[in-house]
């Protein structure tokens, strides 16, 4: 003991400094930063700029709020699952059948309603499906999507089958704003909607809780160890999580005005699984970042050339998963640290 | 008078027809210092893993201060306090040591329920990390990446992670497996000054460490208890230096630590 007291030579004053720095990084780490105004600052200016295209608008948010939901359980707890579209359909079809068979059509408290009825099948679905991981897991949440599906043809007098839920009427958003041909007053609805949410999130992913959930997703076989008890952890992540996809999900009913059983497509939840990879796993603003892009370039692509547009969408996968494997958030952090780097250099 | 700190009696378990262990009993006091040692594939992490609930036993009971444990779950033995260091190191590696620190806490005192609060918050946690991180003189580590730290390191921070538990059993596994000669002594002066109440099971090739820490050996071969004793009858025991020690002299002294 003797011989390393004397080789080190840290003073009881530096150390203090250094535990004071390290102590400094947690506390601080959950504080609001400017760049976080960036993507509210610039949603907003869209409303402004754009005022023809709200409805386009009004569906990139919701992507956005879908992908955020995935972000919480995929980039978060490490949950891989190829079915999330299940609980956006849920969500959709909650508002579609309070409409069009009891003709329940206030917005809000229709979405309160989605998110409660998703996250309820989230909770039973994850109680089960959460004891796997890896190919399994992939495999049972997919078919979870697919029997919500064919659960919804099979009671076609109620969900309207492949035809789906067509011409549904929203009341006027807190009884006062109507929702105009242009998408103007739900652009700015699911703006607000998805504001709230990503309070919500932030707070959690911030939190103790989210903290428990990157150590599920860094080494589960460390936090069994240190007792923590993960399958509840996953459970209530996988429910949340499950209850903001509805709550897109709903907005989409919504904003379309008509719902079918494609929402529960295979291709719902690897979209938004290409959104969240493109804008980078794990960092809140990816879901912005990949479904903006995923979005816009869709839109474009298909304009230019309505057969190929698949193949600009798949390139860009290609390329992000080749070179920026942490999303296109992950290429910005990388270029900062490069020139931050740099500059200590000179 | 006051039961064992860790208990285990008649323990079995098989994969398939192979019985990896077969009858083990064990006995750790408070503040043991208990070292388990056998030739490769003598099934000592299969007993480990058997005490600490990552595997279940065919038959036999664990106990835990005189608690039966056996049917509970892993994360309910660490809660109880059973801890435990791997034989490869298990961090959050894309953490900060601090935080790997910051977790364990939080899980032991059950504040990860919290969603709401932000982690920072609760500034008594991040204390104690950092004085469980200074005792182990890793302060100046607290905000590295655990997978930027040498090796060395990296195996302090799974010591500190199962001190962080507060446990009253700590079973350490080969917990100088790895690590460079040069950085030994870090990991050999910690050992040397844990908390003398703990009680501790370690498990080692190297018999240099063995005969510094352990006041009782227990020789496990094919999955069974060959002999107990003190290290001075298990070095003049000639059965062990014909099934082990013999072999490890053949091997060299510091062979390479897969068991």
């Amino acid at each position: 003991m003797a011989a390393s007291e004397t080789t080190s030579v840290t003073t009881s004053a530096e150390r203090a400094q250094a535990r004071e720095r390290a102590a400094e990084y947690l506390l601080s780490r959950h504080r609001f930063r400017w760049p976080e105004a960036l993507p509210w600052l610039l949603a907003i200016a869209a409303y402004f700029l754009f005022p023809d295209r709200m409805t386009f608008g009004g569906q990139v948010l919701i992507m956005v709020l879908f992908a955020l939901s995935l972000d919480l359980i995929l980039g978060y707890a490490g949950i891989v699952t190829l079915g999330h579209a299940a609980f956006f359909g849920i969500g959709a079809y909650t508002v579609g059948l309070l409409i069009a068979r009891l003709g329940w059509s206030e917005p809000l408290s229709s979405l309160v309603a989605a998110a409660l009825v998703s996250a309820l099948i989230g909770m039973i679905s994850g109680w089960f499906l959460l004891r796997y991981r890896g190919l399994t897991l992939l495999m049972l949440t997919l078919a979870t999507a697919i029997m919500l599906q064919e659960t919804g043809n099979l009671r076609s007098d109620l969900s309207g089958g492949y035809d789906g839920l067509p011409g549904l009427v929203i009341s006027p958003l807190f009884g006062v704003f109507d929702y105009d041909l242009y998408g103007h007053t739900n652009y700015l609805y699911v703006l607000g909607v998805l504001a709230a949410v990503l309070f919500f999130v932030r707070r959690i992913v911030y939190s103790p809780f989210g903290q428990a959930l990157t150590g599920i997703r860094e080494n589960v076989r460390r936090m069994h160890a240190i007792g923590s008890p993960v399958h509840r952890r996953l459970v209530t992540v996988y429910t949340i999580s499950a209850a903001i996809a509805g709550i897109a999900g709903g907005l989409f009913t919504q904003t379309n005005a008509y719902v079918t059983l494609t929402v529960f497509d295979f291709d719902v939840s690897a979209k938004v699984m290409v959104m969240l990879i493109l804008g980078g796993t794990g960092r809140l603003y990816g879901a912005f970042v990949g479904a903006v892009v995923y979005m816009v370039l869709e839109d474009h692509l298909s304009k230019m050339s309505p057969t190929f547009w698949q193949f600009g969408i798949g390139l860009l996968l290609v390329l992000a998963v080749l070179f920026a494997r942490r999303g296109v958030l992950g290429l910005f952090e990388d270029a900062g640290q490069y020139f931050s780097r740099k500059r200590k250099q000179l | 008078m006051t039961p064992a700190a860790l208990e285990v009696q008649g323990l079995n378990r098989s994969f398939g027809a192979l019985a990896v262990t077969r009858d083990v009993d064990l006995t750790l006091e408070r503040g043991a210092r208990h070292a388990l040692i056998g030739p490769n594939g003598a099934g000592k992490t299969t007993l480990v893993n058997l005490i600490t609930g990552v595997l279940k036993p065919s038959s036999g009971r664990v106990l835990l201060n005189g608690e039966d444990i056996t049917a509970t779950s892993q994360a309910d033995r660490a809660r109880r306090g059973l801890a435990r260091t791997f034989q490869i190191n298990q961090l959050f590696r894309g953490l900060t040591v601090l935080e790997n620190l910051c977790m364990t806490i939080g899980e032991r005192d059950g504040h990860c329920n919290n969603m709401w609060r932000s982690a920072g918050a609760k500034r008594a946690v991040i204390d104690e990390a950092l004085d469980h991180l200074e005792s182990l003189r890793l302060v100046d580590d607290a905000l590295k990446l655990v997978r930027e730290l040498p090796y060395g390191r990296q195996r302090l921070v799974e010591i500190a992670i199962a001190l962080a538990q507060r446990p009253r059993v700590l079973l350490l596994d080969e917990p100088a497996a790895g690590v460079p000669s040069s950085e030994s002594h870090l990991i050999l002066d910690v050992m040397a000054n844990l908390d003398p109440d703990i009680a501790i099971l370690i498990i080692e090739h190297d018999m240099d460490v063995v005969l510094r820490f352990a006041r009782e050996i227990t020789v496990l071969v094919q999955g069974a208890v060959f002999t107990q004793g003190t290290p001075n009858e298990i070095m003049n025991d000639e059965r062990v230096r014909a099934v082990y020690l013999g072999q490890e002299v053949r091997h060299g002294k510091r062979e390479a630590n897969h068991g």
